[in-house]
Parts: structure tokens; sequence; C-alpha cells
């Protein structure tokens, strides 16, 4: 981050994350099927991090366990990501993120929808549109800065 | 003599136009071994030295000055003024001529009987005549090292050259660009500052020269040659521009500008540099820059990208606050410290009042910074903030924002510690003591978890500032804290208040000896439900939770003696009603009461009172109840006392062991002779509640084995002792106890009996005896194992591995044949797989005997030695062995391995390499698990041999993500994790083919095995593209 370089938002809300998932017996039993759940999912995209900011996107309440919904049987996946002011220029990288997180960390099975809580942002349906256009993304991947913002809020943060 | 003449002609002759350079040093060792003098080679060179031709005169020069490099130590005074008025006349001529000019004038300045005036005039005309930056790099470093050499040795008389001589210098070094040439300028800078040179007028030359290089950016070329790394460049820069308070005026805007950069590691730099600066400067130097510097620095803090650049940044801020605070005031001058701390609170105070925002942490941070550097400013900040935070407090409501400031005021609590260890005078918050009390207090009565974890710690911390809390806050606090351990079911909260207990009673014991145990023991011989005599399931579990607490706060509190000697007879209480069912302890209440003696054991203070409630009261208590039980007989579970489970007993151990290994020796010795003489001769005079049978043979039990594992307890004493400890009736006790473990049946006393035996022989002094005894008991023990038939092979088995593994330890020479018997047991048909097993034993500390804290004998690094005495003899065996048989070979292996240290690891896996490799595809889970556990740690830090055999390595690898068992799953999931951090170049090849690979994982049934291959699956996307690695 340049010294210089302004931030729209300098001094936002921050929440507390939660803790990792608590391991339960059934988990560690080799004859038990744990089925893909919401918490599951969300914890594949809590850890991302917001391209502007040292925090996650859970931090930033950017992504709720209670807006992911996921469907085992059906394969479907649906998340609502919510942007932390109403004109955010990062909200399309965002759901950029959070799409192609879960490209990588589930099977291919899933139908993946990632979309802006309804009513958050000024450009919502355009941001939608983007995002739910597969060539679109594969398009916006080809794109080697873009990529590389995308991998940098996917990587693990070194301290 | 006149031969000699020649012979230097000849050889002056060779050397200029015969170009032949060996000559150069033909001609030193004559002059060194007095052949011929200084004079007779100059002499012989003169036709040279006065040659119209410019490449002759080099030559002749250059032969002079290779000479005098080997020979300056032999030269006179008389000579060296000569030579030295000379060569600065040379310094006029031809520039072909000057490179070896220079190099003669650098040897003569290494000259002890350099004559007074010659450095000055020598430095006079090398300033005025050579411009050394036109000069070759090598040639540049022998102006530095002349430099360098006079500065040794004729600092007075550089001294008198007064400024020309930095002018000179600045000149000489302006445009330098070699990293080795600038250490060597840098090191003359700083002589320069620290030696008090007078910089006259050129100070802001000297730092201009200097300061363009600031801040370093340098990376060694490949094969990094010449050994130089940018951390020296960037020390040796500091140094000097650091050097003085005379840069402060340059210096400090060019941080200031440098802290815009966009480059981290240049704000890091000039960060470090401004800390090390501030720590020569006074308030004066500082005063204009202040604000610049304050707003750089919150800058960084408050917009950080990396927890390095902040923590430098808080560094930073400490070091100015400190330097600030050191000022001493003027009447007239305005308080520096005072100005400045406005500036920062002016911008962070209004942060700490939005405790949800995000500004609220870097604010307190750098408060905190500030608070930290001086009592002077931590009574500023302090005064400013802390009404505001506890203001704060009462009037939010929220339960997180509650959570934020009370963290905010422990962080402020700590920081003054930091900064008042020294002092001793009192707590800069005493103004504040009451609310905050009030206000952990209050916390501590919410219902929220966190905020009452944090009060814990709040309260920890304010305990420790001296003075603060005044007795009735203690009482209040310990009121609060009983009523939570009473009370809350949440672990994290009692944890955290058992924490706080612990060290609140070590500051304050008689509160807690008269309120808190007193209650616990109450309500932990309290039954529940009496009135009804149907318990509700879920308030049985809430009574034993509660015990549970209870138990583990009396071990907590009880660091003090004055408080251990209330606490121990509680705990020892709650052992005999659970022997006599007087109150109905369960038997994990029995055994938490049994680590709760151990705990106090390990953490009281060694004293003449703590060891005699040891030795003489809980010690002679713990063997007469375990005895009682024991005579009581087995019985069915149901009725038969709690003490003679095996749980109870091994839980007992350790309270005996620690007791005797670290508390008053002599009182031990007393300890080990009555528990001698109650397992030897039946002697039960020393027990109290002494109603026990005369003819009690504990260690010749064959059938009654509550008697005979009451063997455990005397290992826990004797296997513990110091070693200045003598143990009385050795050899007798040593004989039963090997007749013990050879033939008893009940696994527990068996092998109690052996592992006693080992820790004795362990601590036997070396001589015949103790050869004798062990030969002894190996011609027993593989008499044994021989025969195939005979009922107590595996009794067999435990003696020699544990008296195997004794030897070990000590490097006993008999060592070896012990162990050379569990290898062959590999091949044993009955006996392998345990074998196998057993080498995990042997490699492992062990947690009962034979440790360094009950002072066994324990060699350093016995395992390598191990390892390199036996790994070619275990390769053997696995290739000679029969196929069904070779698994067991890999599982010793494996285990072995395992317990390496990591350097050995990796030093001994290219040999290895190929087995673990063939362990892999071994079909037998144990040797997969446990030689992936082995190779995960290697491939943190890969060696060579591991990256050769890459292809290998992955594809068996891959093979495992599909085995049936989970943890086999997980365990190559984790290894292809750490694989992605080998060199990128390395592991691009198998990058497509690993995301393929690791695809089916991810719709895993086990959550467990997903989430691993997530994370994997994260990393190997990363390598190799954009953003990535």
């Amino acid at each position: 981050m340049s010294g210089g370089t302004r931030l729209e938002n300098a001094n936002p809300v921050v929440f507390q994350r939660s803790g990792e998932r608590l391991l339960t017996a059934s988990e560690e039993d080799e004859d038990v099927h744990d089925p893909i759940d919401d918490r599951e999912i969300f914890d594949l995209i809590r850890s991302i991090n917001d391209p502007e900011h040292p925090l996650s996107l859970e931090e930033l309440n950017v992504v709720e366990q209670v807006r992911v919904k996921v469907n085992d049987a059906e394969s479907t996946v649906e998340v609502e990501f919510t942007p932390t002011i109403p004109h955010c220029s990062m909200a399309t990288l965002i759901g950029l993120s959070v799409k192609v997180k879960l490209l990588r960390s589930l099977p291919d099975r899933f139908k993946i929808d990632v979309h802006i809580t309804p009513g958050t942002h000024a450009s919502e349906e355009a941001v939608n549109k983007q995002l739910a256009d597969k060539e679109r993304v594969a398009a916006a991947l080809e794109n080697s800065s873009l990529l590389e913002v995308v991998n940098q809020c996917l990587s693990t943060r070194s301290i | 003599m006149a031969a000699d003449g020649a012979a230097l002609l000849s050889l002056v002759e060779e050397f200029v136009s015969g170009l032949q350079d060996s000559k150069a040093k033909d001609a030193a060792t004559g002059v060194r071994d007095g052949q011929f003098t200084i004079l007779q080679l100059v002499e012989a060179l003169g036709l040279s030295l006065t040659s119209s031709q410019p490449h002759t005169r080099a030559r002749g020069v250059q032969l002079l000055s290779e000479v005098l490099q080997d020979c300056y130590g032999n030269l006179t005074e008389r000579e060296v003024e000569v030579l030295i008025a000379f060569y600065e006349n040379r310094l006029k001529d031809h520039f072909v001529i000057t490179p070896h000019v220079l190099n003669g004038l650098r040897a003569l300045t290494k000259s002890t009987v350099l004559p007074p005036g010659s450095a000055v005039s020598m430095l006079r005309s090398l300033f005025q005549d050579i411009p050394v930056q036109s000069l070759k790099m090598e040639e540049r470093s022998y102006v530095y090292n002349m430099l360098i050499s006079l500065m040794e040795s004729r600092e007075a008389e550089l001294k008198g050259l007064g400024a020309d001589f930095v002018f000179g210098f600045v000149q000489s070094m302006d445009g330098e660009r070699d990293p080795r040439n600038l250490l060597l300028a840098f090191q003359i800078a700083n002589n320069i500052i620290r030696r008090s040179y007078d910089l006259g007028t050129f100070t802001e030359e000297l730092f201009e020269v200097t300061s363009c290089y600031f801040p370093i950016d340098f990376t060694p070329p490949p094969n990094d040659p010449h050994g130089i790394t940018k951390e020296e460049l960037i020390q040796a820069l500091r140094a000097v521009l650091t050097g003085t308070p005379k840069f402060a005026e340059f210096l400090l805007p060019l941080i200031i500008e440098k802290l815009d950069s966009d480059v981290q590691s240049a704000k890091l730099d000039s960060l470090q540099t401004l800390t090390a600066c501030v720590s020569q400067y006074e308030h004066k130097d500082l005063a204009e820059f202040l604000e610049g510097l304050w707003a750089s620095l919150r800058r960084e803090v408050f917009q950080t990208s990396s927890e390095k650049i902040e923590s430098a940044g808080l560094t930073a801020l400490t070091a100015l606050t400190s330097c600030l605070s050191r000022s001493v005031l003027n009447s007239d001058s305005e308080d520096s410290l005072r100005t400045f701390l406005d500036l920062v609170l002016n911008d962070c105070k209004h942060h700490l009042c939005e405790p949800d925002l995000k500004l609220v942490w870097p604010s307190a941070k750098l408060l905190q910074a500030a608070c930290s550097a001086s009592t002077r400013a931590s009574h500023i900040v302090t005064a400013a903030v802390m009404p505001s935070l506890i203001e704060q407090y009462s009037s939010r409501t929220q339960c997180s924002h509650r959570r934020t400031l009370l963290e905010v005021v422990q962080r402020f609590v700590q920081s003054v510690k930091i900064s008042q260890s020294l002092e001793n005078e009192e707590s800069v918050f005493l103004a504040f003591s009451q609310p905050l009390c009030n206000m952990v207090f209050s916390a501590l009565t919410e219902s929220n978890s966190s905020l009452q974890i944090t009060a814990t710690s709040v309260l920890t911390s304010l305990a420790q500032q001296t003075g603060l809390l005044l007795d009735s806050d203690i009482e209040l606090a310990v009121d609060h804290l009983t009523r939570l351990l009473l009370t809350e079911e949440d672990d994290r909260v009692s944890l955290a208040v058992v924490e706080c207990a612990g060290a609140l009673a070590q500051l304050y014991p008689a509160a807690f000896i008269t309120k808190l145990i007193p209650r616990l023991k109450k309500e932990m011989f309290s039954e529940p439900m009496e009135q009804d005599n149907r318990r509700e399931p879920s308030e049985l579990h809430s009574h034993n939770a509660v015990r549970q607490r209870c138990l583990s706060a009396l071990a907590a509190v009880s660091k003090q003696p004055s408080v251990v000697l209330e606490s121990t007879p509680v705990l020892l209480e709650v052992l005999s009603s659970a022997h006599t069912g007087s109150a109905s302890f369960s038997v994990e209440e029995v055994v938490l009461a049994c680590r709760s003696l151990q705990r106090i054991a390990e953490q009281v203070q060694d004293t003449e009172k703590t060891g005699r409630c040891f030795h003489d009261i809980i010690i002679p208590r713990l063997l007469s109840l375990a005895l009682q039980a024991a005579l009581q007989g087995e019985g069915s579970s149901g009725c038969r006392s709690p003490l003679v489970e095996e749980v109870v007993l091994s839980a007992m151990v350790p309270v005996i062991s620690t007791s005797c290994s670290r508390l008053q020796p002599t009182l031990a010795g007393q300890t080990a002779s009555r528990a001698v003489s109650l397992f030897l001769d039946g002697d039960v005079s020393f027990l109290p509640d002494n109603s026990f049978p005369s003819h009690i043979q504990l260690l010749k039990q064959g059938d009654s084995w509550s008697q005979s594992q009451m063997v455990c307890l005397l290992m826990g004493c004797m296997c513990s002792l110091p070693c200045s400890v003598e143990v009385p009736q050795v050899d007798q006790l040593l004989s039963q106890l090997e007749e013990m473990s050879c033939t008893c049946s009940h696994p527990l006393s068996y092998t109690a009996a052996a592992k006693c035996f080992a820790g004795l022989v362990n601590k036997r002094p070396l001589g015949d005896s103790l050869d004798s005894l062990i030969q002894r008991t190996m011609k027993r023990v593989c008499s044994e194992l021989d025969c195939t038939t005979s009922a107590v092979r595996t009794q067999a088995f435990t003696l020699l591995i544990w008296v195997a593994k004794a030897l070990l330890l000590r490097y006993h020479p008999l060592s070896t044949a012990l162990t050379d018997k569990l290898f062959s047991l590999l091949d044993d048909a009955e006996l392998g797989a345990t074998a196998a097993n057993g080498f995990s034993l042997l490699m492992s500390d062990s947690v009962d005997v034979l440790n360094r804290s009950y002072h066994a004998d324990v060699r350093i690094m016995y395992r390598q030695r191990f390892f390199s005495e036996n790994s070619a003899k275990l390769v053997q065996g696995f290739n000679a062995a029969p196929q069904e048989k070779k698994p067991n070979y890999l599982k010793a292996l494996s285990n072995i391995v395992n317990k390496l240290p990591k350097q050995v690891q990796v030093t001994e896996l290219p040999a290895l390499l190929s087995l673990l490799l063939e362990a892999l595809s071994c079909p037998d889970q144990g040797v997969q698990l446990s030689t992936l556990s082995c190779l995960e740690p290697v491939l943190i830090d890969p060696p060579l041999a591991l990256i050769q055999q890459l292809e290998a390595l992955v594809s068996r690898l891959i093979a495992l993500i599909c085995s049936p068992a989970m943890n086999v799953r997980i365990a190559s999931l984790r290894c292809i994790h750490a694989l992605s951090r080998f060199p990128v170049h390395e592991i691009l090849p198998f990058r497509a083919r690993v995301l393929q690979a690791l695809a089916p994982p991810l719709d895993d049934r086990k959550r467990l095995v997903r989430s691993e291959a997530v994370q994997a699956r994260g990393e190997w996307f990363l390598v190799g593209s954009p953003g990535g690695r």
C-alpha cells in the first residue's frame, strides 16, 4: 500500500472473527459421511484478504455465514456478499475472489452463484451480471494483472 | 656480494623488460632473507625508474611496491622517509604509474616507523594530485585502506589536518559504486564521526556523500563471490548516519522523505534508522521535525500492510518519546515532550471512543508505545486517556465494545509495567485504581464469556502493579473468582479464572488461604441434591465439573509454601474419602486430585517446610492408602476402592517421583529407604493409620495383582532420586525386581518392575558388578526369548527393551548386545511387530522413568549415535528379510528416523530415501502413516536429495490420497501441501498433475480430508501464477 494514496474507506467497522470450527467426534470417525454444510463453505471464504485493508472479508463483515447457502445433494452453492460502502469500487474484485476461491476448493459438480446482497451496492446488477457470466470470469482470469490481485487476496497472509 | 648484485640486476631485468610477474616474489624473498637491501634494489632499478617510457617506469615502480608489500616491517625510519618522498613525487607522474604508486604508499602506511609529518604530507599530495573516482575499483580500495591504516596509527596528525582531511575524504569517496569499497568508505566515515575529527564546514558534505546511498538497495550477484550482504551495508551506513547529532537537521528530513516510499524495505530501514539515531539526539535536534515525523509514523501504523513495519514504527515512536523524555527542561524553553504527546493524543485519542472501528487498535498501539517510553510519558498519556476509557466503558452497552475497551486498558496497564520495571515508585494508575477495579468487577459479573476472560487478564495485570490494589480489592477479587469457579460452565472462562487465581495467589496468599480454599473444600465435599435421592444426570454432571475445576484451582493457587500447607490436606482428604467411600468421588476426580498434587510438587518452592510436607505427610499417606486399597482385594470393579485402578496408580507415580526428584534430597533419601524397607521387608511402621498385617511381601505376589502392581509406586520413588542419594539394599532389590518382571503375569506389574529395574541400572556406577548383573539378566532374557513355547516371552521382551534403553542412554558398551537382540527379533513370527514398535519406545523420551528431570544418566545425542551405528544393520536386515517380514523393518526404520532431530534427518535422508519411498508403497497403513509423519517436517526445508527424487515422491504421495484410511489421506495431503513450498522451477512441471489429483479429495466423505485438500490445492494454484509464488 503506497503512503500517498487515500483509501475510500480508511476507518471501517471491524467485526469479530468466529473461532475455528469445533471438531466433533463424528468427524474423526472413519465410517460417518460428513456432508458439505454452510459453515464449511463459509470457512472457505471467510479468510480471503480484503484488497485494501490488512483485514479478512469476515472481519469487514463482507461475508457472513447466514448469507451462505449450500445444498450438497443438489450440488448448488449460493453466496451473498455485502460491500462495506455502497460505492465500493472493489465490489467486482471481491466477488471475483470469492468465486475463484470456491471454484478452486469445491468439487466440479457444484454450481456456484456469487452475488451482492440485494440493496447494498449502487451498481449491483452490473456486478452480478459480470460475476454470473462464465466467459467473463474466465476472461478476467486470463488478465495477468487481475489474476495477480485475486491471488494476493487468496494467499495465506504472511507476516 | 657481487654475485648477489648480478642476481638482483637480472631479477629486475626479467621483471621490468621480461614481464615475468613471479620475479617480484623472488625479489621480496631476497630482501626479507637479507640477501640484498631495499637500497640495493632501488639502485638496481635506477634505470627503469628514470626511463623515458612510462610503461617501463610503471614496471619499475610496480616491482618496488610489490616488494614493499612483503617487507614494510623491515624498513628503517630513514628509508621510509626517502621512499615516501619518492612516491609522493611519483603521484604527479603518468597515469599508468599511479596504481603502483598507491600500492606502494599503502604498504608504507602500515610501517610502524612512519616519520612524523609524513602522513600529513602524503595525504596532502594524494588529495591534491589524484582524482580517486577515476581510478579502477582495486586502486580505489588502496586509497581507502591507506586512510584506514593512517587513522589507526596517526590519529593526532590527521586531526591536525583539520577539516581538510574530511574534505579530502569526501572528494575521494564521492561517486563510489562498488559495495566492497563502500564498506571501507563507511568505516572511514564512521571513524571520522566517532573519533570526533573536526568536520569544520563540511558536515553537510560528509552527510550528503554518505546519505545518497540511503536506503541501501543491493542484491549480491548470484554466486555471491565477495560475501557482502545487504544487511552488512545497511548496518555500516546506519552507523555513519546515526553517529552524530550534527547530522540531525539533514537526516530527519531524509527519513521523512523515504518513509513516503512505496518500497517496504526502504520504509523498514528508515524506521530502524530513526530508532537508532534518536538515542544520540537531544530534544532541540528533533524540535522542528516532530510534526513531520509524527505524521509519517501515524500513517505507517494506521495504514500498515505488514506487521514488521508496524512494529518498527511503534519501536521508533517509543525511542522518539524516550529521547524527548530525557531532555532537561529550561525555564524559558517549552516542554517538548508535552508538545509531542499532545500531537499524538490529539490524533489518536478520539479513535479510542469508536471501539468497533478499525483504527481503535492502531491508535491504542501508538499511545501505548508512547506510554511505555518513560514514567513521565506514561503519566501524561494515562492521565489523558484513562478517564475517557473508563467513562466509555460505563456508557457503552454492547459486550463487544466493552471487551475492546477492556483489552485496550489491559494493554495500557501492561505497557506501563515495562517502563516501570526498574523503578520502585508507586503505580501510575493509583489515581484510577477504584474506577479500574469497579470496571473489572463489573465485567466479571457479565454473562459474556469473552468479556469475563479479558477481565481476568486485566485483573492479573493490575495485581502486578505494586501497591495498586488494596486488601479489600483483593478480597473482592477472590470472591468474584470463587463465584466464577463454582458457577461458570464455559471451559475457556474457568481456565482463565484458574490462571488468574494462580497469579494472584502468588502475590497475595493470605486472602486465598482464608477465603478460597475453605470454600472450595466445602463445595467439593457437599453431596449434590441430598434432599432427593434420584439425581438428574445433568446436575450430577455439573457437580462433577465443579469438582474438577476446584481441583485444578487448588493446584493453581499453590505456589507459596503457606498456601501449599493448606491446599494439600484438602487433596489428600479427597483421596482418602474416595477410598473409604465416605464421599462419592469418581475415578476421574481421584486422578485429577493426584494430578493437582503433582502440579504442586512441580511448581512449589523447594524449602524445608514444603519438603517435609511432601516427604513426611503426602508420600506416606499415598502409600498407606494404596496399600489399604490393595489389601482389600480386587473384587469386582463396582465395589473395590478406586485406588486400585491402574489410572489412579499411574497418576500417583508422578506425585512421588516429582517430589523425590526436586524437593530436599536428604528427605528424599529418607523416603527411599522407607520405601525399600516397605517393599523388601514389609516394614509398615512409617505409614499412618497403621493397622496392616505384619507379613506383607509386595514383590513376591504371584497371583494378587492388586498388591503386585504397587511396584509402580516403588518405581516412582527409586527412579527419580538425585544421584547423590544412595539406594539401600540395592542388590536384593534388583534381583527381586528381575524375578518379578520375568515371572509376573499382570502387565502393569511386570512392566513397572522392568522399568524400575532399568531405572536403577541406568544410575548404577560403572564396574564389574554392573557388567555381571547385565550379563546375568541378558542370559535369562535370551533363554526365555529363544524358547518359542515359553509363556513369558512378552515379559522377557519388556525387560529386554527397558534395559536396552537404560544402557543406550548412558552409552554403556553392553547396550549393543541388547539392541542387536532387538534387531534379530524383527524376524520373529510372534514378536516381530512388537519389536518394530519397540524402537519407538527406545528413541522417545519416557515420562515416568529414564529422563533428565528424574536425574537419569542421559547422554546428549544418543539418538544420533544409535542411528549412525545401526542404520546399516537395518538396511541389511531389510534386504535379507523374507517379503512378509519387510514391513517390520520399514516400521522400525520409520520409528527411529521419526525421533531424530531435524538436522540429522536432513543429512541422513539421502542414504535412506529409497527405503522411505519403498515404505510409502508398503501396504501396511501403520508404516505409511509413520513414514509420512517423518517426511513432513523434512519437506519444509527440503534437502537436495529429495528434490532429485521428486518424481518418485510425488507419484507415491498421489497414490496415497486414495488410501482407505483417513489418517493416511490427511497425512499425504499435508505432505503434498508442503511440496508446494519447494523451489518453483522444480515443482512447476508437476502443477497440472497435482491439481488434477487434488480434485477428487475435494469431494471426500470426511470433512477433515476435504479441508486439507482445499489448503493444498489453494497453494498449488498459486505456484507459478502471478501474485502467487
